[in-house]
């Protein structure tokens, strides 16, 4: 990323909050950013970056909005009676967190929050977003324009929801983020190219939310699971682009900043909010990060923390987590009766084959581990797990 | 999630669109064009294509490192592929709903299959 694309990524969100405020009509406004972050691009990196950034992007931004407003008399009747309206006073804090509620609105579906959220809140262009989810432009732009269109429909107001509805809207958030993490977090081989980094991107902007909800313990447990997770990227893939577990991992590789970063934020919020899943997961994450070796993994403090996450997060893979470390713990024996406990809970989850292939190699049973690793590569929808997967039933 | 949403025809199919009136064919091309601005509309669309004739298809085989590839019609062929559409939904379900809206699905099997994602979350 250049300077100029960071700077405009910061403070793209700010404009935005800016404009809305001023004028309403979150649709256009959004689109009246864009181009105005499209003109700082083009113009920038040539002529330098102006004294007052913000200033500038909001100059720009309000007059591509006038233009529009004064092409179209029907928008402005609408503003018309827009404009009699009380604005509410609120803080440039809680103007971006809104901003974040408003493109992660439970009227949308899934891609569109995620592809409103890159742009609006992240700053990133329909073009960029496109090649980062590998879609096409045209298919992004629908998204953006349907979700704002429904944001309309939904009669939503640029402001906070009630405070009872608050920690549901946050959580949607933090959902949207995470799967923006997760696309991001691929085997994927090669050089990404003019690629923007979905994983950098997600973590950006949970920190953007983490400094609006500082409190949030579930928001500083996301980070810390992305920082912690993200630390293991560069020995997690193999020179051929094939998926290397963590115990095979090259830990010399992990990213020990980052490392460093996500446990301090993990055990500040054990240690002073509400315990919840995401922060289970960091912690468990934290604990694998620590280790030196495999060899060396704490797995008796593993166990404990997915023996909590399976009490405040029942579900397929905290199950799953929780049988692998306990079979760490007590042998895979052990491990392979409670998955026999557990399958009709499990029942149609791929990973409960790929769990017990790899009970079954190490309690010595090779053969009917082989046969394990085939039916959980025929039933998994991960290219690069299913690669591992096969390869691990020819062995 | 993506899906791939496939259409097959078979020598049964292709008589029946052959015996169609021009009032039938035209109402099943609306149906194909509702179902694709609809798609695009909802942002769910990733790419979709009809499919030539398999008369002009050529098949690829490579022996010994040699390129062969032989040009149709192949009479032994029971079923053909005449066209897809990859769709990008957030449930099985709802590429379902849309692959039930082919007109195909009245006479034919449409199938629906997911396609594997290059996502793979550390266990």
């Amino acid at each position: 990323m250049t300077e100029v694309e960071t700077v405009l990524r910061e403070l793209a969100p700010r404009v935005l909050a800016v404009l809305v405020k001023r004028y309403g009509q979150f649709d256009q406004c959004e689109d009246a950013v864009q181009e105005a972050l499209l003109a700082a691009a083009l113009q920038w990196p040539t002529e330098g970056v102006p004294a007052n950034p913000t200033g500038w992007l909001v100059t720009v931004a309000g007059r591509r909005w006038t233009e529009q407003w004064r092409s179209d008399q029907a928008r402005r009747r609408r503003e018309a009676a827009f404009s009699r309206e009380e604005t509410p006073e609120v803080s440039g804090d809680d103007d971006e967190l809104t901003l974040f509620l408003l493109c992660c609105h439970p009227a949308l579906s899934v891609a569109s929050q995620v592809a409103l959220t890159l742009r609006a809140v992240g700053g990133l262009t329909t073009a960029e977003i496109a090649r980062a989810l590998l879609v096409p432009e045209s298919t992004v732009g629908q998204r953006i324009s349907r979700a704002k269109q429904q944001i309309r429909n939904a009669g939503t107001r640029f402001e906070l929801p009630p405070p009872d509805q608050l920690p549901a809207r946050v959580a949607a958030v933090r959902q949207v983020l995470y799967l923006i993490f997760n696309e991001g977090y691929t085997a994927s081989s090669g050089p990404a190219l003019h690629r923007v980094q979905l994983t950098a991107e997600a973590i950006r902007l949970t920190r953007q939310l983490h400094a609006r909800r500082p409190g949030d313990g579930e928001t500083a447990g996301l980070l810390a699971l992305m920082l912690l997770t993200d630390a293991r990227r560069a020995a997690r893939t193999g020179p051929d682009g094939a998926l290397v577990p963590l115990e095979e991992q090259d830990r010399t590789r992990w990213d020990a900043e980052a490392i460093a970063e996500g446990t301090a934020l993990i055990e500040d919020a054990l240690g002073t909010t509400e315990v919840g899943p995401f922060q289970l997961q960091a912690a468990i994450a934290a604990v694998h990060d620590e280790a030196t070796s495999a060899a060396g993994t704490d797995w008796p403090q593993i166990l404990v923390l997915y023996d909590l996450l399976v009490t405040v997060a029942p579900g397929p893979m905290a199950t799953l987590g929780r049988i692998v470390a306990l079979s760490m713990v007590d042998g895979p024996v052990a491990g392979l009766r409670a998955l026999t406990d557990a399958e009709d809970a499990l029942k149609g989850h791929h990973r409960l084959h790929a769990v017990r292939a790899h009970l079954l190699d190490r309690a010595g049973d090779h053969e009917a581990a082989r046969a394990e690793y085939e039916v959980a590569a025929r039933r998994t929808l991960s290219a690069p797990e299913q690669r591992y997967l096969w390869d691990r039933s020819r062995r | 999630m993506r899906f791939v949403i496939l259409i097959r025809h078979n020598p049964q199919a292709v008589e029946l669109w052959r015996q169609l009136s021009v009032e039938q064919r035209e109402a099943g091309l609306a149906a194909y064009t509702a179902l694709n601005e609809e798609l695009e509309a909802a942002g769910e669309m990733v790419v979709s294509a009809a499919l030539a004739d398999p008369a002009l298809a050529r098949r690829v085989t490579v022996r010994d490192g040699e390129t062969i590839a032989t040009d149709g019609p192949y009479a032994e062929v029971k079923e053909h592929l005449a066209g897809f559409y990859l769709v990008e939904c957030d449930s099985i379900e709802r590429a379902v709903a849309y692959a039930a809206r082919i007109p195909e699905a009245a006479h034919m099997e449409i199938e629906v299959r997911p396609v594997l994602d290059r996502i793979s979350v550390d266990m």
